[in-house]
């Protein structure tokens, strides 16, 4: 499995697309830094990268990294090895692998230039995105054959997560305007990984005062270190969830 | 007994003698400013030099000026009110006065003026008094360059820094108040002018102040205050060149304004607070040159203003410009900067050619549905802003700034 | 050594294999011959264990193959298609199989092919820098690598030069000779007429026979394996 990962890692490491985006990430995080003077402000604007840009390449990648190496899984898999090794070799590959690009191209930065709870608390959480994605990636290609329709699924599902379902949250919030829905509210954003991340991260960054009464129902909730630490356990799962049903689809896929 | 007599004013002599000035403190001859207060005539000079006072409530029911050098303490003990002042034209100036007693029903105050004309208080310093400065039917007094300072923490357990209770022609100036309930609390007080205070941090209100007319308020400063300022039911006022900042929380604003009359607000600094101003049946208010920076929402007006005029002002970072609770807008919005606006100017006169529209989508659905805060930074209504701004649909049409600057307006 | 026994795969209402049978054993040179569509890749998958039969079972040396995947030590296989990661180089796509196999114990390598087709010499190329004709050889080399007593080959010849198809035709006369069991699918028949001694034919995923190739030729009257072929499909 180490075997796997490792090649896995250093192919990856040197894909251009990899550079690129850890290069362009950089850029705009290191600038982002030296033109804003209001730190806080800085993390507000990663926030909005590490909640679109982040899951859409991490998906993206993933998918096409998978279908790309289809043939090379084949071949790996006519040597003594496990299913299960190989695929985990893959997995991990990949979310070790896009796990240092965030590392290296938004936390060094957000990490060096603050020095507060939220800082470290929008590095977990990119992480964690990161790691989603690529679980939900590993997710779609094990169940669809065809690379195309792979990809449109990886796009749709990435449109999901972070638009439809909070279009249909919207709509939610209209329909049931007259009854206390806020404690309803805690429960279905941990439906979406990106809801969760993005509202445990604005409770951290003292947001929370605009967010008026229901900022309040939400901090008694997520400001707790109990309601921290379940947030970080439900995106724990949205890790672990689509990685374990991937796996499982995998022993027994035809390839 | 008449020998007797004659002894004690040949012993106190020397201090009548120095044209009406007495002496108090450990080597005088006059040991407590009770004392000397009991011998003072009217427009006499007390000098309390520095040390230690307990001498419990100290009522000054003279017309003296009652001057401490190197400022000395009045110890309240937490029992006592320290300086009742219930003489006109009293002086107090350079005493530093402690611990007055907490009592919800007395309203203890470090100096309480009760009733008195053309009084002045300057350069002391107040620590831990359960009121302040406390003016009741005060006229003509001056309240100035005092340092005001409490340090308890629960809203009932705490007073006002300094306190006016149906006074005229007030002016209060150059203080410093801090950790009281309300930094500087006002009602029914008319003709007045508080100017160059700074009122910090305080549990509730940086000022607040009620039912009082032609005042004005110039260049204070109001910082990191509970709910930040509170202006209500009053008729001309004016608000000039203040600095209302860091007044961030659930309920918090930086100035919050209701039942307004014929006012203006001119050069103030709104700076990241929740909200910068919030407007409630505010009529006929002008607000020039304002700057709102990186506020929640940089203004809230409720759609029961009436002809408030908001000219010229510069809004900058804010998460928000406007709120509003309707489509009724009676207000005008013209020649401000927005920073978020992203119009053009083909003929150079510095005027965007295309109206800006302040009040986004996702603000009108958060008035009408607060929960959808939660989405707060979300995509989709930064989504749905964009959408709006192509093609408006809930946002009031009129809410609308038709002359948009292009560049910063000062 | 390779037993198939009533393999059945259905993928949707296509049925790859239906109810196929057939015993392989070492020192045979089997072409795998048949339509497209026959369903001979899906044998080779299920043999190597990438396709897991509907129903039946396949046996490696007495060993249903579903229980342990060791057995495929013994296998070499060189895909139709080789594709690699693109940013792996070709030393590292041998240093990555090589460490993969020497788990189970070590094996003498053969690096005959490696020499032949002069692999050291590229050995730091990307893969995505490659033409498709030096991925087959690497894939070729890969297969022969580790020694193994099984070869399946899927269109061995298939995108390789002349010269390389000689090298690697020669290697596999070699290989037979050594007591190997080698499994081809090839569409160019007279390519392989040389080395095969047995012939597999399969139609809509069934077998329809499997002989050596002398028991065919004797049959048909024909010299040539393609004609053989020919011949026996025109009659089918």
């Amino acid at each position: 499995m180490y075997k796997i990962i490792k090649y896995i890692l250093t192919d990856i490491l040197r894909n251009k697309i990899i550079i690129a985006y850890i290069l362009v990430l950089l850029s705009i995080s290191l600038s982002i830094f030296a033109l804003e003077d209001n730190v806080n402000k800085g993390l507000l604007s990663l926030l909005n990268l590490i909640l679109i840009v982040l899951p859409l390449f991490s998906i993206i990648f993933s998918t096409i990294y998978l279908y790309n190496s289809s043939e090379f899984i084949e071949l790996i898999l006519s040597q003594p090895i496990k299913r299960k090794i190989i695929w985990i070799g893959f997995s991990f590959g990949l979310s070790i692998a896009l796990s240092i690009a965030f590392i290296l191209s938004i936390a060094l930065p957000i990490l060096i230039f603050v020095h507060t709870l939220s800082a470290l608390m929008i590095v977990i959480v990119g992480l964690l995105l990161t790691n989603i994605f690529v679980a939900v990636a590993l997710f779609a290609c094990v169940k669809i054959r065809d690379k195309a329709r792979g990809i449109g699924v990886a796009i749709i599902l990435w449109m999901y997560f972070s638009l439809l379902f909070d279009a249909l949250i919207l709509f939610l919030l209209f329909q049931f305007n007259d009854y206390p829905i806020e404690k309803p509210m805690i429960v279905i954003s941990s439906f979406n990984p990106i809801d969760l991340a993005r509202v445990l991260v604005l409770l951290q960054l003292d947001e929370s005062a605009m967010m008026g009464y229901t900022g309040a129902i939400f901090k008694e909730y997520f400001g707790t270190k109990l309601g921290m630490s379940i947030s970080v356990f439900i995106l724990t799962t949205w890790y672990t969830i689509p990685l374990y049903f991937s796996n499982k689809q995998f022993d027994k896929k035809d390839l | 007994m008449k020998c007797f007599h004659f002894i004690i004013f040949l012993l106190l002599a020397p201090i009548i003698a120095f044209s009406g000035t007495i002496k108090v403190g450990a080597g005088e001859l006059v040991h407590s400013i009770k004392q000397a207060i009991h011998l003072a005539q009217k427009g006499d000079t007390i000098i309390v030099a520095a040390g230690e006072y307990r001498e419990g409530n100290i009522v000054v029911d003279k017309q003296v000026f009652l001057q401490g050098k190197g400022m000395p303490v009045l110890n309240g003990q937490k029992k006592f009110e320290i300086l009742s002042i219930k003489a006109n034209g009293v002086i107090v100036e350079g005493f530093k006065l402690v611990h007055s007693g907490i009592s919800a029903i007395d309203d203890f105050a470090g100096i309480k003026l009760y009733d008195c004309k053309d009084i002045v208080i300057r350069n002391n310093m107040l620590h831990d008094t359960y009121f302040g400065i406390y003016v009741q039917y005060g006229i003509n007094c001056k309240i100035i360059n005092n340092t005001v300072v409490a340090f308890l923490k629960e809203e009932q357990q705490s007073g006002n820094g300094i306190h006016c209770w149906k006074s005229d022609n007030i002016l209060i100036s150059g203080n410093k108040i801090m950790g009281h309930r309300d930094g500087i609390y006002l009602e029914f007080v008319s003709n007045s002018v508080i100017s160059n205070n700074h009122s910090i941090k305080n549990i509730r209100y940086g000022l607040h102040f009620m039912s009082s007319n032609n005042n004005k308020y110039l260049s204070n400063y109001f910082i990191g205050n509970g709910a930040g300022v509170a202006v209500m039911y009053s008729n001309q006022v004016q608000m000039i060149n203040n600095v209302f900042k860091e007044n961030w929380g659930d309920a918090a604003y930086g100035l919050l304004l209701k039942d307004i009359r014929d006012s203006e607000i001119k050069g103030n600094h709104f700076e990241k607070n929740t909200s910068g101003i919030y407007m409630e049946a505010v009529t006929r208010v002008s607000m020039e040159h304002n700057l709102f920076i990186n506020n929640g929402w940089a203004m809230k007006i409720q759609a029961n203003c009436m002809e408030v005029n908001v000219t010229k002002n510069n809004f900058l970072g804010n998460s928000f410009d406007v709120g509003t609770n309707g489509n009724l807008v009676l207000n005008r919005f013209n020649n401000n900067y927005w920073d978020k606006y992203e119009g053009y100017d083909i003929n150079k006169d510095k005027i965007g050619d295309v109206p800006y529209r302040p009040v986004s989508m996702y603000s009108m659905i958060v008035e009408q549905n607060p929960t959808a805060m939660m989405l707060f930074r979300s995509f989709i209504t930064s989504l749905l802003d964009k959408t709006e701004k192509l093609i408006p649909s809930i946002t009031p049409e009129n809410l609308v700034d038709n002359l948009p600057l292009m560049n910063k307006a000062f | 050594m390779i037993i198939a026994n009533n393999v059945t795969k259905q993928f949707g209402k296509l049925k790859a294999l239906n109810d196929f049978s057939v015993e392989c054993h070492s020192g045979a040179c089997i072409s795998l011959i048949g339509p497209n569509g026959s369903g001979k890749t899906t044998f080779i998958k299920s043999v190597l264990g990438m396709i897991i039969p509907d129903s039946g079972f396949i046996t490696f040396n007495n060993q249903n193959i579903d229980k342990d995947c060791t057995y495929r030590s013994n296998i070499g296989y060189m895909p139709q298609i080789g594709r690699y990661p693109d940013n792996m180089s070709i030393g590292q796509v041998i240093d990555l199989m090589k460490e993969i196999r020497m788990n189970n114990g070590t094996i003498s390598l053969d690096e005959d092919l490696l020499n032949a087709f002069q692999i050291q010499k590229i050995t730091d190329k990307k893969m995505c820098t490659l033409s498709g004709g030096t991925r087959q050889k690497v894939s070729a080399v890969l297969a022969f690598l580790f020694n193994p007593s099984v070869l399946i080959l899927d269109e061995p010849t298939a995108g390789l030069d002349p010269v390389a198809s000689e090298i690697l035709k020669e290697k596999i006369t070699l290989e037979k000779h050594r007591e190997k069991l080698i499994l081809i699918t090839s569409h160019i028949l007279s390519d392989l007429d040389e080395l095969v001694n047995e012939v597999i034919f399969m139609q809509e995923g069934k077998l329809i026979f499997h002989k050596e190739v002398e028991e065919l030729k004797l049959e048909t009257g024909e010299k040539m394996l393609g004609k053989v072929i020919a011949n026996v499909m025109s009659k089918n």
